[in-house]
């Protein structure tokens, strides 16, 4: 198939650093410390450095929050493809084929995987409790961070939070502005007949109620629902075979974004700064071929930061950007979220992601309600935040195109 | 409002102690607030680590901090069984970011910018961790 030899890995990769840590018994190390420590090694072996970087790969055995602990821990700081694939054992070999497959694709140059654990001391087994055995103050050998976080009450609200607080001090972002982003969602799921919430909403009604975590209001946040989603990918041949509209996808990028030792700690932007560029610039098409939107919800402060920070306006703009309906379709210039969002219609299981990629999917095929389809929507971009981005999050981009 | 709800004290439950941070936590039941430093490029992280996040030597060493600090940014929590709370994040002195508490201290008061210091808070059958007071 033309497909496969066009993005074969033969030739394309090859691994150029590896290191078996000595140790057998390591009753004074940590899981998270023998992963540094073998990366340490292997990197060393390579001639390379942990700024070299540029793809992490773990499986369970990594402890903490898929690869973002690791990532952090590490001080990984160019980091822009993560893999944390779980099939046991055999997990090392199926990420050397995935780094292979970033690799050939140009995503990536330089890939680390790693894989550690003590069982003889009593360590963190995959998909286990994270070590300790749960005994009252046994040591723990689960996430690193854990001791220096989960302690503080941190929730998706106040660490959310926390981000829209310092925007609004460094850049005079208004809970007004912020509303702005409910009401265009809540104007879209007026016509969706499976949101949740289906009424309209004003900036008044968003800014007087209750308070959740300051400054983030109830109807700041998004909808607790349950549900589900599914998409299906496939080549061109069997997209061609297919009798519906195809959906072309033009470029993607993905990048997490960490606390990183906190000497460089900014709340204020998110991982988007890094996904967007590559993103555009894979799929050769610029801001203004964008007619719409899916922007990751889980709070209005999340659209604001991610829309200045993927470049559709300049830093600090971003509450002049979203007021007075400029994200609502058929009024403003940006329509977004035109199910209503996880802000009004769906955040099945806490995980918005998925239902960012069928509407702009509905849009795409111009199937989308035709109180809120955009015009000839040609091209259209989503975009994903997962995580806090008031701790450590990942960000992922991807713009697609209605092929003719 | 009560006592509790203006001072915004919460049960803090036990931390996860780790090999590498029990040096850090038994020298919190002293009262005593350690950072990690590295000797290698100069730089102090948080939270503590074996390794340098930033030059990656294992030269790092335990280093007793005053605990001062500036407040970089906060929320209070007002959804909470136990009263509100309030969450952020300070810059210490000697430059890291790190996430804690803000305890008494009225909800109102809190400001970014504002000069703050670490208190040691008890915890659910675990030693005490930092939060911080106003200064």
């Amino acid at each position: 198939m033309e497909g496969v030899q066009a993005m074969s890995i033969k030739g394309k990769a090859y691994v150029m650093g590896a290191y078996e840590h000595p140790t057998r018994d390591a009753p004074d190390k940590t899981t998270a410390q023998l992963h540094a420590e073998s990366a340490k090694g292997a990197l060393e072996d390579a001639g390379l450095s942990f700024d070299d970087v540029d793809a992490y790969f773990c499986a369970g055995d990594a402890p903490g929050f898929g690869a973002m602990s690791m990532v952090d821990y590490m001080g990984l700081r160019n980091v822009r493809h993560t893999d944390t694939t779980e099939t046991g054992g055999s997990s090392y070999l199926v990420h050397l084929n995935h780094a292979c497959q970033a690799i050939a694709a140009g995503k990536v140059n330089v890939a680390l995987i790693t894989l550690a654990g003590r069982p003889r001391n009593g360590g963190g087994r995959p998909g286990g409790p994270g070590g300790g055995g749960g005994k009252p103050g046994a040591l723990s050998d689960g996430a690193p961070e854990a001791g220096f976080e989960n302690i503080y009450g941190g929730s998706t609200h106040n660490t959310y939070g926390m981000c829209a607080m310092r925007h609004m001090y460094e850049y005079g972002t208004t809970s007004e502005q912020l509303a702005w982003i409910k009401v265009a969602a809540s104007h879209h799921a007026q016509w969706n007949e499976h949101a949740f919430l289906k009424n309209v909403v004003t900036v008044e009604d968003v800014v007087n109620s209750r308070m959740i975590a300051d400054p983030l209001h109830l109807l700041d946040c998004c909808v607790v629902t349950d549900g589900g989603g599914a998409v299906i990918v496939t080549s061109p041949e069997v997209a061609r075979s297919l009798n519906r509209p195809k959906v072309k996808v033009l470029g993607a990028a993905e990048a997490p974004k960490m606390p990183l030792g906190g000497q460089e700690l900014d709340l204020t932007y998110c991982g988007a700064v890094w996904t967007g560029p590559p993103t555009f610039a894979e799929a050769g098409v610029t801001h203004a071929d964008i007619k719409y939107a899916s922007i990751y919800d889980s709070f209005t402060i999340t659209v604001l930061m991610t829309l200045e920070d993927l470049g559709f306006c300049k830093k600090g703009e971003g509450g002049r950007f979203v007021a007075d309906g400029n994200l609502i379709s058929g009024v403003g210039k940006l329509p977004f979220n035109t199910d209503g969002g996880g802000l009004c219609n769906n955040h099945p299981t806490n995980r918005g992601g998925i239902t960012k990629i069928i509407e702009t999917v509905r849009q795409l095929r111009g199937e989308a309600h035709p109180k809120v389809q955009v015009p000839n929507c040609d091209i259209a971009l989503a975009h994903g935040t997962g995580g806090s981005l008031g701790v450590r999050h990942a960000a992922a981009t991807v713009i697609m195109e209605r092929e003719a | 409002m009560s006592e509790t709800t203006d001072l915004m004290t919460r049960p803090i439950p036990a931390p996860a102690v780790t090999l590498e941070t029990k040096p850090f936590f038994d020298a919190a039941a002293e009262g005593r607030f350690l950072i990690k430093r590295c000797t290698a490029c100069g730089k102090a992280h948080w939270y503590p680590r074996s390794m340098c996040p930033y030059c990656h030597s294992d030269a790092t060493v335990w280093e007793e901090s005053p605990g001062t600090a500036t407040i970089y940014t906060y929320s209070v929590m007002w959804r909470s069984p136990t009263g509100p709370y309030a969450i952020g994040y300070v810059t210490l002195d000697e430059g890291p970011a790190m996430m804690t508490n803000f305890v008494d201290v009225a909800p109102d008061a809190l400001k970014i910018g504002m000069k703050v210091k670490v208190k040691f808070q008890p915890t659910e059958g675990g030693p005490p961790v930092p939060v911080f007071v106003p200064a």
